[in-house]
This record gives structure tokens, sequence and C-alpha cells, in this order.
């Protein structure tokens, strides 16, 4: 506990790729959740030891697969309610997660846990620019109130810039219940 | 590769289209050869070569459209569909335990389940849900007059499909390993088992046909629009406390008192009545945990030594498995503070070993877990199962 400011928390962590699981790489993290403003995102330091993998094969035969489509890319569903997820989507699904790994950050708590429980709906933007663009409906699963969270995300990925989330919000839940 | 459709318009162009199947380096390969200028010619045509036969045609002025973008896709998925009624067929005499079903499967191969083994299992009905459909729960038995008894339930929360799935492979196990394995013969030898597979079966009927994300049950509630009660947040052990909602939008909402549902009265009656349950285990997804009570106090449980340290045996041989991780521990220390829990009633009831699993994964997939965990799950689980099972027979009380 830090007076007036918040509470700081620190941790050694393992990253595992999810890919390629003997992908192991050690982090340490120094997290602080604010005291009083319950809208500001906690502060998060880290270091990593060693690289992360390069990915720049797979980024680019995937940048390059939807620069060719002829119509937008849209989906739904993903992963189905079978966990299935067709092998050609998985890299949009990676993305969604990189992506609600910030919306994640910037809403959580000391009493939130958040998960990306499903891509409801993801449709391409066609760009002028070089930049790929994704609008996401995604459910966020909040484990603490296990409340299922529409949220919308305008993504922005390039293989050589990485992935920015330009627009992000909370949607209401469906009246269907 | 693609498949294109060109129309020649007269002889020439005719000529130029046989002439492209004739170049046998161009590997193109018609699927309906040129026969007359206006009809339909259609070329399958290798990927490296796509651009140079599509400029040939537009640089001839033959006009065509692509009528199969992917021919690979469609192999692939002709194959996937092939291989799906495949397994249909196979699943007319061999339930498939590693897809996930729908009740009225579930329900089917329960009364299957109870003919194949007459003299050890058989299908009870213990009540009704809010939409009328039944609420059956499976016993195991030898004989004896109300032996002592372990509880065991799945899918009481709906959208936790693996817990449905690892019920019914579960409760295969158990009736074919009896007269086999020596843990299962010694407990069924002497305890009662009783197994509820769809504890929720109205939640479980909507993820299927509505919403995928449903939890709680579907009792229409007084005064508001939104529907259900958490079913595990309506039992009397706490009920009202901090870890639970009073309202009725809420995931976790409580109910308008306690047991007012049927699916938890239904349990809570059978159980009474029986007199001698001596465990139960109520099973969750996700986050591979194992916890016992309490949910709704930070007090320890008076047994909570010997309780931590059959849940650090179980998780153990769970590991030993898959090497899948679980932490255990109280329901308050591990997940959060819950108040109506399924485990605190029975526990306040008397009844010693009451755990909760919460089985795979921690996240990645959550609820939408791919059916290839089905079996690698309920394999794991089993012998943390059987641990517990084991130190109930072994420790009366």
């Amino acid at each position: 506990d830090i007076d007036n400011v918040g509470r700081k928390y620190h941790l050694k962590l393992v990253l595992e790729d999810i890919v390629e699981k003997d992908n192991i790489v050690n982090c340490t993290a120094e997290i602080l959740y604010h005291l009083d403003n319950t809208n500001a995102a906690p502060d998060v330091h880290f270091e990593i030891e060693g690289e992360l993998k390069n990915t720049e094969e797979q980024d680019n035969i995937f940048y390059n697969r939807i620069k060719s489509l002829k119509k937008e890319l849209v989906a739904q569903n993903i992963p189905d309610s079978h966990g299935n997820v067709p092998p050609e989507m998985e890299p949009i699904r990676l993305l969604a997660q990189a992506a609600a790994g910030y919306v994640v950050w910037q809403n959580s708590t000391e009493n939130t846990r958040y998960e990306l429980a499903q891509i409801k709906r993801v449709r391409q933007v066609k760009r002028s620019d070089d930049y790929l663009e994704f609008d996401y409906m995604v459910l966020l699963h909040e484990f603490v109130s296990q409340e299922i969270i529409p949220w919308q995300m305008t993504v922005l990925w390039h293989p050589q810039h990485g992935v920015k989330v330009t627009q992000n919000s909370r949607q209401p839940k469906h009246a269907e219940h | 590769d693609q498949v294109l459709r060109a129309t020649a318009g007269d002889e020439a162009q005719l000529a130029l289209l046989r002439a492209l199947g004739e170049q046998e380096e161009l590997q193109v390969d018609f699927w309906r050869g040129p026969t007359k200028p206006g009809h339909p010619t259609d070329l399958r045509v290798p990927f490296w070569n796509l651009q140079a036969i599509k400029s040939f045609l537009e640089a001839n002025d033959i006009p065509y459209s692509v009528m199969i973008e992917d021919v690979q896709e469609l192999l692939n998925e002709e194959k996937r569909t092939m291989r799906l009624s495949r397994r249909l067929e196979r699943s007319m005499d061999t339930f498939d335990f590693s897809s996930y079903h729908t009740i009225e499967e579930i329900y089917d191969w329960m009364e299957q389940l109870a003919a194949e083994h007459p003299s050890l299992v058989t299908r009870l009905q213990i009540g009704e849900s809010y939409e009328k459909r039944p609420l059956y729960v499976l016993k195991f038995s030898t004989g004896g007059a109300g032996r002592p008894a372990i509880w065991l339930d799945t899918g009481i929360h709906s959208r936790e499909w693996i817990t449905q799935a690892t019920g019914v492979w579960t409760a295969n196990k158990l009736a074919t390993e009896y007269g086999k394995d020596p843990a299962v013969t010694a407990i069924l030898d002497n305890m009662d088992i009783f197994f509820e597979i769809v504890t929720n079966p109205d939640g479980f009927a909507y993820t299927q046909s509505t919403n995928r994300m449903w939890r709680k049950t579907r009792s229409l509630n007084a005064g508001s629009s939104c529907v259900g009660v958490d079913p595990n947040r309506n039992w009397d052990a706490g009920f009202g406390g901090p870890g639970s909602s009073g309202n009725p939008c809420s995931e976790t909402y409580r109910g308008a008192y306690a047991h007012s549902e049927s699916e938890v009265s239904s349990i809570v009656d059978f159980i009474l009545r029986h007199g001698n349950v001596k465990a139960v285990i109520s099973i969750h997804s996700y986050s591979q945990m194992l916890m016992y009570p309490y949910g709704y106090k930070t007090e320890p449980a008076p047994d909570h030594d010997e309780l931590d340290a059959l849940a650090a045996k179980a998780v153990q041989d769970l590991a030993a498995v898959h090497g899948t991780q679980y932490t255990y521990g109280s329901i308050v220390d591990t997940i959060y503070q819950a108040a109506g829990t399924t485990v605190d009633w029975a526990y306040d009831n008397g009844i010693k070993y009451s755990y909760t699993f919460e089985l795979r994964d921690t996240g990645r997939y959550g609820f939408l877990l791919p059916a290839s965990h089905i079996v690698p799950t309920a394999t794991e689980t089993w012998p943390a199962l059987l641990d517990i099972m084991e130190h109930v027979l072994e420790h009366p009380y």
C-alpha cells in the first residue's frame, strides 16, 4: 500500500506462447492501482527476460492475404458454440485477443478479472493507407460479477507498426433477457 | 486453385479456349469443355497460373467469371461433412463422448445406460424445471437400503458445457468400471452415487437455441423484464449476503428467496429426504480450481485442514494425467466471495465432504471450450473424483 496513491503489486510471471507451447519467457512487472480515480487505468511497468518470438513471416502472410481479398472480411461467432475456430480465422482471433488486452487493461481494477469470451462479429473496414482495420464486437466475461459484456473495438494493425485500438466502447446488454 | 467460367462468343474464341487445354504445361483442366459459342466452358486453373490465364482471356475479350474461388476449401469442407456423417452413423450404436450433445441426446443416452446396466444404474426424476423439463438423476447402486451416498452434479450453470459433457463421460465410466476397477467397485459395493448431469435443463436448452452465454435458470422474475436466477446463489447458506445480487438482471441474482428455484429445491428435498448423503460434489467451469466451503464467509470451515489436504491430493492426481494445473482452497480464498452456494448449504447441513470443481480452461476458450478437450478433461478429473469418493468411503461419519 502506498499512502494517498494506491496499491502496488510486484509480479513475477511466465509468458507462454499460445501457438508454440515450448516457447516461454520470464517476466517481472509492477502494477499500480490508483486510489481515487476509478477511471484511470492501472500503471503497468514490465521487463521481459530475453526476446519475444519473431513472427514477421506469419504476419506478412496474413497481411498479404487480407490485402488481396476482393471483398472485405466479415465473420461471426469466433469461436463458435462448440469452441471451433476455422484455421483462416485464427489470426483474426489472435488480433482480437491483443486488442482486448488493451481494453481490459484500461478497464481493470483490483476487483475485476476480464477474459475475452467470444468475437460476436468482425468486419474489415477498407482503408486507403497501409493499415488493416477491423471493427470488432466482442463479448468480455467479467469473472467477479460473472457478467458477459458486449464491447465494440476498432482495431488497426500493420506488420511493422503493431496493434492500435483507436476506438472502444462498452455496449448495452441485449434486451433478450 | 480456381474454377473459371468462360463463354466463347464465336468460333475463333472457342478455338483459343481449346488451345488452352491442349498446352499441357499450362495445367488447365476442363470441368466442362468448350463445345459451342455461347455455351459456358468451365476451367480449373492452378493458382500459379491464374494471373496469366485471366490476362489471356481479357486480352482476347473472352468474358469469364470466377465460379469457385478456392477449390481446396471445397475439398476440405466435403471431407469435413463426410467425417461428420460417418460419426453420426457410429453414434447410433456408440455414443460420441468427444462431442457436445443436446438435452434430448443426453436424456436418451441416460435411459440407454440404465438399460445396459440394469442391476447398477437407474434413471430417477427428482422434480421439474421452471419450464417443466424433467430433472433426471442417475442412481448408481448395488443394493442395500439407504446406504451412505455421494451426490454429484454438473451443468447447474448452463453455459459451462464442459461440465455436462464431463458428467456424461464420468457416469459412463462409473457404470463400465464397476466390477473392474477395485476403487470403483469398493465404493459402489458400500455406497450409492446420485448423479445429476443436466442440473439446469432450461438454461441448457437456451444456450443451444438462443444465447450460448446463458448462465441462470429461465424463471420469470415478478416486476422485471429480466429472466432467471443464479442457481448457485439460491441456496440457504448465507443467503442474501455479499457475493450475490438482489438485481434480477444480474448474472448472480440470488432469487426472491432461498430455494425459490425448482432446480434447487428439488435437490434440497431429495438430499434431506435421503438423509444419508455424505458428500456433495458440484462441478462448474472454468478456472481450474478445486474448492471447499465457505464461500459466504471468510471464517474457515471447522474441517478446513482435512478438506484442504484431500484437495491437495486430488489436484496432484489430476495434474499427473495431462499436466493440467489446478489451484485449491476455500471458495472465498480461491475464487471470490459467493453467498448461497450449493456446497456451503451442503456443508451447513452436515455434509462434511462438500467440494466444487472449476474445470478447464483458464480463459483462452473459457466457456467455449473445444470438444477436443472433453475427453482429456474428463479423464484427468476422474482420479480427483475417485480420491474424494475413496476418502469418503474410508472415513465414515
